[in-house]
């Protein structure tokens, strides 16, 4: 029995002038799985990220969510595809003029037209939910850490309980305590929620402790993709060099002498 | 390189900039009526760019009444012309100088401000992040801007036509020696509906114009503090040449014989 992947990307091209960024991605998430796409720096991973949320157009390719071709659609039904999707940024993203509450209630309230209380009322349990108490919620994003920043972040990816949570390297940045804070948080909202998990990221602590699923991108393609317990045993040259961080190896860094 | 080509292409990327700038603008406009609206951002824009704006374009509107009497008084006082300077004021001040001194004004203050606000949101993904919520940031962002930029600028306008005038007058009276009601009457008798109507309707058309160059240019910014920087720069720019062009347009639609 075969069933419709939740998110699907198909011969997916991209490129900026004369800069190839992808080269024909093919990545399948399956509905209720934790998919973390690895690479190194610049190799297309946050683009990827913002194909499938339809922040960017491909050159060529298609993106199908739930089955649907999503790839050049806009307006109003972009609106409808966006309200299954929740967002961890990779600088948090918040609003600035909003209050923390009022970031995490903004989908609530805007999106789907929730009362002001009631809003209210669920931003401060999703807030909870990532460890924050009331005190936070009065507070404007620049009064907090980044730690804080992170987990409001979250919470407002979790508030109207969407059916995929997409991170972009959600650890960047943070210590490696809080980094453990928030993968631990990452697992349990997207488990308590049923959601699925698209995540982006270079931190290979990180992938071992949110992902089901892992597709190592370079130069533009999935080389490389499964179970998180396979990862070790890869048999592909160029995944064992990135989780073992060995300059050594076929990935070549291109560093122009001075 | 080819100088031909040079222009070719200086003249392409002008056309494609001024095409980018226009659907932005066709975009915004169309945001501003269909709904959801934003009540409450259309309300903090109008504060934002009618109530704080209230001050300096007071001053303004004041000593460029000021001025106009005093200068009005030297070149006609040589041909015994004294008497149409508060004709001179008013129509000075209600066609061209309150609208124009106005938006130029204004564009400094809340072209630049929109610019980096929204400049800055674009670098830090905030406006990402609004895609993400299911939030169109045109509507959210753009239309309350241009609704509050339109409406506010002509009420701006009358504020400092009616502060000019006062400025004429108080000049007029305290140091040119006019009789005060002398100076109303002349000023009141030769004003004429059209002069202030077409200095409201050019009001409003600077404040869509302020708020599309605010906004495209804020919109448009890439790579950081720097981005946001030019964004600024070029929206207060662009924004004052676009005031001057229209102003001669609409003078030409309005009163060309």
């Amino acid at each position: 029995m075969s069933t419709t992947p939740k998110i699907e990307l198909i011969d997916v091209h991209m490129r900026f002038g004369d800069k190839v960024v992808l080269d024909g991605v093919d990545l399948v998430v399956e509905a209720g799985e934790s998919m973390v796409v690895i690479g190194g720096s610049g190799v297309g991973k946050s683009v990827t990220l913002k194909i499938v949320l339809g922040l960017l157009t491909p050159t060529s390719g298609r993106v199908l969510v739930d089955g649907q071709d999503v790839t050049r659609i806009s307006g109003r039904e972009r609106e409808a595809v966006n309200r299954k999707f929740g967002m961890l940024f990779q600088g948090a993203a918040l609003f600035d003029s909003l209050s923390v509450w009022q970031n995490v209630a903004f989908s609530l309230i805007q999106g789907q037209g929730v009362e002001h209380e009631a809003a209210r009322k669920i931003a401060f349990e999703k807030l909870a939910a990532v460890g924050l108490g009331d005190d936070v919620a009065a507070l404007y994003p620049d009064e907090l850490s980044g730690g804080m920043k992170k987990r409001v972040a979250l919470a407002r990816a979790i508030a109207a309980e969407p059916e995929i949570i997409f991170f972009d390297e959600p650890t960047t940045g943070l210590d490696p305590i809080m980094a453990d804070v928030i993968d631990a948080l990452i697992v349990k909202c997207v488990r308590d929620l049923g959601a699925t998990a698209l995540s982006i990221t270079h931190d290979m602590i990180s992938a071992r402790r949110i992902a089901d699923r892992v597709a190592m991108l370079h130069k533009g393609k999935i080389i490389w993709t499964g179970p998180i317990a396979d990862i070790d045993d890869s048999g592909n040259a160029f995944v064992d060099q990135f989780v073992n961080g060995s300059a050594e190896g076929p990935i070549q860094m291109e560093v122009r002498a001075l | 390189m080819n100088p031909l080509a040079l222009i070719g292409r200086v003249f392409l990327a002008f056309m494609a900039t001024t095409g980018r700038v226009v659907m932005f603008t066709g975009s915004g406009l169309g945001h501003c009526v269909r709904p959801p609206l934003y009540p409450r951002l259309v309300l903090r824009q109008m504060i934002d760019i009618g109530y704080y704006s209230l001050p300096v374009v007071g001053m303004t509107g004041l000593f460029a009444g000021m001025v106009l009497a005093l200068q009005s008084y030297t070149g006609f006082s040589r041909f015994s012309a004294e008497s149409a300077i508060p004709t001179v004021v008013v129509i000075s001040i209600t066609r061209e100088l309150g609208p124009v001194l106005t938006g130029l004004m204004v564009a400094g203050r809340i072209g630049a401000s929109m610019a980096a606000e929204i400049g800055t949101m674009r670098v830090t993904e905030q406006i990402d992040a609004l895609v993400t919520l299911s939030t169109n940031p045109m509507k959210y962002l753009v239309a309350p801007r241009i609704i509050a930029g339109v409406t506010m600028l002509p009420l701006l306008v009358m504020v400092a036509d009616i502060i000019g005038v006062m400025g004429g007058y108080l000049v007029g009276v305290n140091k040119l020696g006019f009789n005060g009601a002398t100076y109303i009457s002349n000023t009141w008798q030769n004003l004429e509906t059209m002069d202030v109507v077409s200095g409201l309707v050019k009001a409003a058309s600077f404040g869509l114009i302020i708020s599309v160059m605010g906004c495209y240019h804020g919109y448009q910014s890439r790579g950081g503090a720097q981005g946001v920087g030019s964004a600024t720069t070029n929206a207060v720019v662009s924004a004052s040449i676009l005031i001057l062009v229209a102003n001669y347009c609409l003078t030409e639609a309005f009163f060309a014989k």
